[in-house]
């Protein structure tokens, strides 16, 4: 089995982030994933690769579209998929957090997938336990298979990802999203756009390799992709935005706004989505749309993730 | 009757702008004589003589914010271990803050840290009182008789105020019973996020502070300070937009006084890295641009003192989550080596350094100590400048381990502290 692996060894222990992973890291990556979205596409999904491997799914917040895009990558591997939704109310969230891990990795797990509302959480298990830590989600840091996934959605429509023009639209301020994809696609050679009212923009965002727009009218012109962002509900009655039909007026996405950008426009959305408040529905369901791909492509990049940070060639080499 | 004499050591005096080579002459924990001619005193009788050559002798220091666990939570610091810690880096007086369980808001706490004091603690300790009951920022406390069991600063300890009023009726008040009021800015919206503003703070996705949540405070303090034509100290700022406010207040004649925390002094935002909590402090570290705009203001008279900002924090509740993470740094041990860092790069002279750490603190707040002249308590240090150490969390005398400084080279190290003539701490 390991002899036949065609794919270079994925020299990282972890997958905390985008950032500190080299482009010909992520590109080996996201040939991994086309390959498992061959066996996806198949009958018979199953493959044994990580037969006898454990790998917990730690949900401290929930989030069912990401973990069962996880639980379905593993299966379809052969490893023993154990979910754990810890509700974040139960408990002060920190301790629960520690607590865990130590109880966690007594259990002798092979790799942990965390999804945490603090930014810095993955890290910090990282630090804890003595297996792979996958980050699906940390507060408002990273979400590094969101941006892989996305990746290949691109490169599978597109054919490449440099030299595209990337708008990336909404809660940029919030988003875990948008930072994994920002550093992602600057590492590709795109060219980032982000568009949101100043509200929702970082401290800082121009200097984050990207061109900030406060006007989608602007900031979709001759865009390759449009990539919609989640806005939450406690920020869209007068936080951060006035409401929700003012947001949607200068900021959602409709038929009209979205043939503004290039004509093939890949319009994509991590989900999941408000309809009528970030995106259109005839939009999100239109044939523009990659949402549905997304989908696929998470299953695909994620199992693509756990076989490389299981790949038994890279025992005993360093993270 | 106990002597000591120190000889051929460097006296440097801020509180008489001395810094020349002599003799210092201690009998009966008074200073006797100190100077370069205080040998024509003669030496005491049986007066034991201590060779000081290439060393240097300061007035102990004066550290007007420290934290302790006691009462309350004598885990993390109890009065006696604060003392300790504050021994080995030569402070030789403290100034504790309410912010205990219970809070010390009440003629009867006063009292208890007094009497703790007295009875375990090494060096000095001066208890500050609450200016509000239970730092809730409603009810004034009993500023007169807090004053009258010994409380000697009235503060919020972490705490703002965030009333204009009861802030108002603090300084009113606080002004008729002779009292300063310490006060710690930080807007409680805008100061919600985990640390300073920034590129940095976006990239890793954590809520930012921006360095107008310390200043419109601040500024409203200034305001009212004007008003009520009180005493205001600025407890300890950040940056330069608030420096630049104490500087127009004092250029305006208003008897307003600030610190600075040796953290935002010596340390900047890049130091909190990838979720380093210890680096988590409050106010936050800032970016290199403010820290350099801070110690010219220290420099030239914006800053009138230093303080370590002690807050001892168990490594439990710094093993967290960033944001999730206790907030403060010990410094009770590394605040003297920390600040000589600022005298070695050349940036501040040693006589004012020692004029923020030492002499300042202890007229601000009208504490004995921060001189030498004759006649003064003997509270002072033998410091050797140039001595390297490393930080070594194991050496740490503070029950909490969370200091900013671990592993971190420094240059110039305490021998020896002296309390009231009896030696407290040598290496």
């Amino acid at each position: 089995m390991t002899n036949t692996d065609p794919f270079p060894v994925f020299p990282h222990r972890h997958l905390l982030g985008i950032k500190g992973l080299l482009p010909s890291d992520i590109e080996t990556l996201l040939d991994r994933a086309d390959a498992a979205v061959s066996l996806s596409r198949q009958s018979e999904k199953k493959r044994s690769v990580l037969r006898g491997r454990t790998q917990i799914n730690l949900f401290f917040e929930a989030s069912t579209r990401t973990q069962s895009s996880f639980e379905l990558a593993g299966k379809r591997l052969g490893a023993d998929v154990m979910n754990m939704s810890v509700a974040s109310s139960s408990t002060k969230k920190g301790e629960t957090l520690l607590d865990t891990a130590t109880t966690l990795n007594a259990m002798r797990p092979d790799i942990l997938v965390i999804r945490h509302s603090a930014a810095g959480a993955a890290a910090l298990l990282a630090q804890k336990v003595g297996c792979s830590v996958v980050n699906a989600g940390d507060g408002a840091h990273e979400h590094p298979t969101q941006a892989l996934l996305d990746a290949l959605t691109i490169r599978r429509a597109k054919g490449a990802i440099a030299g595209l023009t990337v708008a990336i639209c909404g809660d940029v301020l919030h988003s875990r999203v948008a930072r994994s994809n920002i550093i992602l696609l600057n590492a590709l050679g795109a060219r980032v756009r982000v568009i949101a009212p100043s509200t929702l923009m970082p401290s800082g965002v121009s200097q984050m390799s990207v061109e900030p727009f406060t006007s989608m009218e602007e900031g979709l012109k001759g865009a390759d992709v449009v990539m919609m962002l989640r806005l939450q509900r406690e920020r869209m009655s007068g936080s951060y935005v006035p409401s929700v039909r003012e947001y949607f007026r200068f900021f959602g996405l409709d038929s009209e706004r979205l043939k503004l950008a290039k004509e093939d426009a890949l319009v994509m959305h991590p989900g999941p989505m408000n309809r009528g408040v970030e995106i259109a529905s005839d939009v999100a369901d239109g044939p523009q749309s990659v949402i549905q791909e997304q989908v696929e492509m998470g299953v695909a990049v994620r199992m693509a993730v756990l076989e490389a940070l299981l790949d038994p060639r890279q025992a005993g080499e360093t993270a | 009757m106990t002597a000591t004499v120190f000889t051929n050591a460097r006296i440097v005096d801020p509180s008489r702008q001395l810094d020349a080579v002599g003799t210092v002459i201690v009998e009966n924990g008074v200073i006797l004589a100190a100077g370069p001619e205080a040998l024509n005193q003669g030496t005491p009788a049986g007066a034991e003589v201590i060779d000081a050559t290439g060393k240097v002798i300061l007035p102990g220091l004066v550290d007007a914010r420290v934290f302790s666990g006691e009462p309350g939570a004598e885990h993390r610091e109890t009065i006696a271990s604060a003392s300790r810690a504050a021994a080995a880096g030569g402070v030789t007086s403290f100034i504790m803050m309410p912010d205990t369980h219970p809070v010390i808001d009440d003629v009867a706490l006063v009292e208890f840290v007094r009497r703790t004091a007295t009875a375990t603690a090494c060096v000095n300790v001066f208890p500050a009182a609450a200016i509000t009951k239970g730092l809730e920022g409603a009810e004034l406390s009993e500023f007169g008789l807090l004053r009258d069991a010994g409380a000697v600063m009235l503060t919020e300890g972490r705490h703002t105020i965030a009333s204009n009023t009861v802030m108002r009726r603090a300084l009113t008040y606080a002004r008729d019973m002779g009292l300063v009021i310490s006060h710690s800015t930080q807007d409680k919206e805008l100061g919600s996020g985990v640390m300073n503003e920034g590129l940095l703070a976006s990239w890793l996705g954590l809520p930012g502070i921006p360095r107008e949540a310390e200043a419109i405070p601040l500024m409203r303090d200034l305001m009212l300070a004007r008003l009520t034509r009180s005493r205001y100290h600025a407890a300890e700022l950040s940056n330069g937009m608030s420096a630049d406010a104490i500087a127009r207040a004092k250029d305006e004649g208003l008897a307003v006084t600030a610190g600075i925390s040796i953290n935002n002094l010596c340390l900047n935002e890049n130091d909190v890295g990838e979720y380093r909590t210890f680096f988590r402090l409050s106010p936050p570290l800032r970016s290199e641009d403010d820290r350099v705009a801070m110690v010219e203001a220290l420099k030239n008279g914006t800053l009138d003192i230093i303080v370590s900002s002690h807050d001892p924090q168990d490594v439990d509740t710094k093993r967290q989550p960033f944001s999730e993470a206790a907030v403060g740094a010990i410094g009770l041990e590394t605040m003297l080596a920390a600040a000589l860092r600022l005298y070695h790069s050349g940036d501040v002279p040693l006589l004012r350094l020692v004029e923020v750490l030492s002499t300042n603190p202890a007229k601000i707040f009208g504490l004995p100590g921060g001189t030498l002249k004759p006649g003064a308590v003997a509270d002072l240090i033998l410091v050797d400048l140039d001595a390297p150490w490393l930080v070594r969390k194991g050496d740490i005398r503070s029950l909490s381990k969370n200091t900013t400084f671990e592993d971190a080279r420094m240059q110039g190290r305490v021998l020896q502290t002296m309390v009231a003539g009896s030696i407290v701490y040598s290496a």
